[in-house]
């Protein structure tokens, strides 16, 4: 299949990362849940947790929240901390007020917060005890996004992680894809494979509870995402086997990822680029056209959502940048691996955050681009540098190929506007 | 427990921040885990600021709980001090630290870091975003200032404008050009924009004039008793507000009230006679209390609407409000649930609401029009435009604001009397988007059906609908319920043109 020239002095993999420890600007894993509830349709999240919470949920939500949102948050009282046994009732209580106003809910996630799990809220046991209340109409599972376990992302993966347990038992040879992608995304890469003779394709999350996909051990799967570490270990528990891939951003990363699959599953050559050639020029001929306002511009990650890395390597191969500096808040090896070996070294790789000694590090490089949180955005905007803010990679619709022009042009789009004010007088 | 989607007010920590930020020289140094930093972006975003708000998280994770945390406070705390140098600290804890019991404060307290140190108790389980202002900015109050002697000339503190305030930018600035008109110089403006050595000559003034009481009046009330200085009791929201208002503050500071009256358009743009379709139009006002008893004044009295209900989200302001409420013969609404607000502003079909984003929203979906009047708002109502909501020039403010989402009188009157114009009939577009205009639906054969059910089981009789489809779009709806809960009253099972047209009459005003 095609095979990928690694980087001139070889890739990243091997290579030390920094790792600070200190005030850390990121989302905890609460905020998966704003994207989790838009793709199952059936599943309603309840957050057991804090005033705090909910008003997370409310910022991030921003007016998503208003339009009868299947979340909501269950705000701990002060009563609530004096016993126990009575949190338990509340619980029920709520849920069962909840599931009776909202009767299409076919799954309900309890999520586990700071709060609920500093006070040691067992909701492993409510969830368990609210499924056979609730059985056979409603599923309760339950998945911790709290702060402490979980950063912004990785909530998406202990949700999924939790649904692995639970899903039906199969023998079939099937194509497991995992991760949350825009619906049309999905269509894309189910369309790719399909052309290529892959197949049967199912996807985790799925969209209705009835639809969950079968694990066993002749089931393959390869992660879309990269921040999904748990959901991963889970999968190899059940039997299944992982296709190891660079993650499918751009046109490189899109035919690694599909090359990977293809392998798997015995795809003959001619027919993979018959698949392929078409979507390959458009994704290259799209990229060009921002690539030119990225070209030879520097570029500094701080971390966020774990996608730092595979679009560093987007952005430094297929778009001429050069990285300063890569955070992520994660680094799991084994995921990453593929595109750390195509990652040229060069920048500073680095795990976790002491935001101050970052920021110091990002003033002093003084990068073209800054990839950020909004609580950073501004501020560095008013410092002079030119920022592109992530939580925008996360909604917005970037893997494979069609999309690969919007995800060059995401990042172009700062440095178009910064060239285009001009506000001083003119003379 | 209580479920919650939409919260109008955040935890107490927020109301710290919106405190902190609003200052200079001050840092926050709160015992949080990761991910309560997403309050930053409140002030980044939504209020545009173009630094970061001046704290430090702790930013604990799982594996640090246990003795762990309290060493992470230490280092946090020591970090910002070296790293922001400032003139003092306050310390205090999230929700989550508050169950942990690290004793933040305590800790600070006894570090030697040789500025003051400012312990907050934030119960986040019981309290709320505006009591974490107000107690927040006591604390400050408390610590730093300190008796001293008054100014030659007449002076005061202008007290309570925080970050993420509504409109609390170009408030301060009104405020502040009324007083200097009268003579009177403002000694300290705080939280927004005092450093804690400005907290420290607050004692120089000669009274307090308070803006926001939800955010500011714990210290007003420190104040008059600890440095003896009288604090204004009216909010100068509307003209006869800032009328009251500036003869209370000229009272206090012993000169003759005076205000440029020139730039003031409220009164004449009220009095016009574009305006006397505004008169009775049915308002419903939901908010913080401070807003909603200014603006029910300026509503009933500055723009001859009728009051159809008012509430706040604040339970600490329940009693005043209440008795306004009274005052104006509704009920007050004090909830901080959004449904309840939903369903009040459901039965009491008004045809205007002044409220919140929230608000804004619930208008949208019954289609009321609505007007923001209070926070929670969202980023466009921090405008980068002059937008008092107080003084003379916040009363012109508040006309347009008012009177724009509502159709204007002589747009009103065209509209009913050209209802049947094949230009103007309820299908038709937008006039100024040329081609989506659509020619009129063709008659309707009469129903074979010859009636419709109502709610409660009563019938309309076809030519009563038709009739109801002659009223004008925009109230066609309240006159449908207004039809019909006539009907209920009156023990009808039918309604004709001549029920339609009785319910009329007794609704009419």
């Amino acid at each position: 299949m095609t095979e990928l020239t690694p980087p001139a002095g070889g890739g990243c993999r091997d290579l030390p990362v920094l790792r600070q420890r200190g005030q850390r600007e990121v989302f905890c894993g609460l905020t998966g849940i704003i994207w989790l509830h838009r793709k199952m349709q059936d599943a309603f999240f309840l957050v057991v947790g804090s005033r705090t919470c909910a008003h997370l949920l409310q910022s991030a939500a921003g007016v998503m929240i208003f339009a009868e949102p299947r979340f909501a948050t269950a705000i701990l009282e002060e009563t609530d901390l004096a016993g126990l046994a009575d949190a338990n009732e509340e619980l029920d209580r709520e849920v069962a007020r909840l599931l009776a106003r909202r009767p299409d809910i076919r799954q309900l996630f309890l999520v586990g917060s700071c709060p609920s799990e500093v006070i040691k809220l067992d909701l492993a046991r409510a969830a368990e005890r609210l499924s056979a209340a609730h059985a056979p109409h409603v599923r309760v599972l339950n998945y911790s996004g709290s702060g402490i376990e979980t950063t912004f992302t990785q909530g998406e993966d202990a949700c999924l992680a939790a649904m692995v347990p639970a899903l039906p038992q199969t023998d079939a040879r099937e194509l497991l894809l995992v991760g949350a992608l825009p619906d049309v995304v999905e269509d894309q890469a189910t369309q790719l494979l399909t052309d290529m003779g892959v197949g049967p394709i199912r996807w985790l999350p799925a969209p209705r509870a009835d639809d969950a996909p079968g694990v066993g051990p002749n089931t393959v799967f390869a992660l879309t995402q990269p921040f999904l570490g748990d959901t991963h270990a889970a999968l190899i528990r059940r039997g299944a086997t992982c296709i190891a891939a660079p993650f499918p951003f751009g046109e490189e990363g899109t035919t690694a990822w599909l090359a990977a699959v293809a392998a798997q599953f015995g795809v003959p050559r001619d027919r993979f680029d018959a698949v392929t050639a078409a979507p390959r020029a458009r994704a290259r001929k799209a990229v060009s056209a921002a690539a030119e306002t990225l070209n030879g511009r520097s570029i500094f990650f701080f971390p966020d959502s774990q996608l730092e890395i595979p679009l560093a390597r987007f952005l430094t191969r297929e778009c001429g940048m050069t990285a300063v500096e890569v955070g992520t808040p994660f680094l799991h090896r084994e995921i990453i691996g593929p595109d750390l070996d195509l990652l040229a070294p060069g920048p500073t790789l680095s795990e976790g955050q002491d935001v101050d000694l970052q920021l110091d590090r990002a003033r002093a490089a003084r990068p073209d681009l800054t990839v950020c949180g909004l609580g950073l955005a501004n501020p560095l905007e008013s410092e002079g540098l030119a920022t592109k803010w992530a939580i925008e990679l996360v909604f917005t619709p970037v893997h494979f190929y069609e999309q690969a022009g919007d995800l060059a042009a995401l990042f172009a789009r700062p440095l178009r506007r910064r060239a285009a004010l001009r506000l001083e007088a003119a003379e | 427990m209580k479920l919650a989607v939409w919260t109008y007010e955040g935890p107490p920590h927020v109301g710290a921040m919106r405190v902190a930020t609003a200052m200079r020289g001050l840092h926050f140094v709160l015992h949080a885990p990761q991910g309560d930093t997403y309050a930053d972006l409140l002030f980044t975003m939504i209020e545009r600021r173009d630094r970061r708000p001046p704290v430090t998280y702790t930013t604990f994770q799982a594996r640090d709980l246990g003795s762990d945390t309290a060493d992470l406070f230490r280092t946090a705390c020591t970090d910002a001090v070296a790293r922001f140098a400032p003139e003092a600290i306050v310390v205090g804890a999230s929700c989550t630290a508050e169950l942990i019991q690290d004793d933040p404060g305590g800790m600070a307290e006894t570090m030697g870091f040789g500025i003051p140190v400012i312990p907050l108790e934030l119960p986040s389980y019981q309290r709320k975003e505006s009591f974490g202002a107000d107690e927040t900015f006591f604390q400050i109050v408390r610590h730093l200032a300190r008796p001293m002697e008054r100014t030659a000339e007449p002076s005061c503190n202008i007290l309570g404008a925080t970050a993420l305030g509504f409109r609390h930018r170009d408030d301060v600035a009104e405020v502040e050009r009324h007083l200097t008109e009268m003579g009177i110089a403002v000694n300290v403006c705080a939280p927004l924009g005092a450093s804690p050595s400005d907290i420290a000559r607050l004692g120089a003034a000669h009274f307090n004039v308070l803006l926001y009481p939800e955010t500011g009046e714990a210290a007003a009330r420190w104040c008059e008793k600890s440095l003896g200085q009288p604090y204004t009791r009216t909010v100068p929201i509307g003209v006869g507000a800032t009328r009251d208002f500036l003869a209370e503050a000229a009272a206090l500071a012993g000169v003759p009230v005076a205000g440029d009256e020139d730039r003031l358009r409220l009164p004449w743009w009220s009095r016009s006679v574009d305006s006397t379709y505004l008169t009775g139009k049915r308002v419903f006002l939901f908010g913080d209390a401070t807003h909603v008893m200014a603006m029910a004044r300026v509503a009933r009295d500055e723009m001859g609407f009728e009051v159809a209900g008012m509430g706040c989200y604040n339970r600490e302001f329940a009693r005043p409000l209440r008795a306004l409420a009274r005052d104006y013969g509704v009920e007050a609404l004090i909830t901080d649930d959004y449904l309840e607000v939903e369903a009040a502003i459901e039965a009491a079909a008004p045809e205007l609401i002044l409220g919140t984003q929230m608000e804004r929203h619930i208008g949208k979906r019954l289609g009321i029009p609505c007007a923001v009047i209070s926070a929670p708002v969202h980023v466009q109502d921090f405008p980068a435009r002059y937008a008092p909501v107080m003084g003379f020039e916040g009363a012109n403010v508040l006309f347009d604001t008012l009177v724009h989402p509502l159709v204007m009188g002589l747009e009103e009157h065209l509209l009913t009397m050209f209802r049947d114009d094949f230009e103007f009939h309820d299908a038709a577009g937008p006039s100024h988007h040329g081609g989506k205009a659509v020619a009129p639906p063709p008659a309707e054969a009469p129903a074979p059906v010859s009636a419709t059910l109502a709610q409660d089981g009563v019938i309309w009789l076809e030519p009563a609908e038709r009739e109801l489809r002659k009223v004008p779009f925009f109230v066609r709806g309240k006159a449908r319920r207004n039809t019909e809960s006539f009907a209920a009253q009156k023990g009808l099972s039918e309604i004709s043109v001549d029920t339609l047209y009785e319910a009329k009459a007794h609704y009419a005003r």
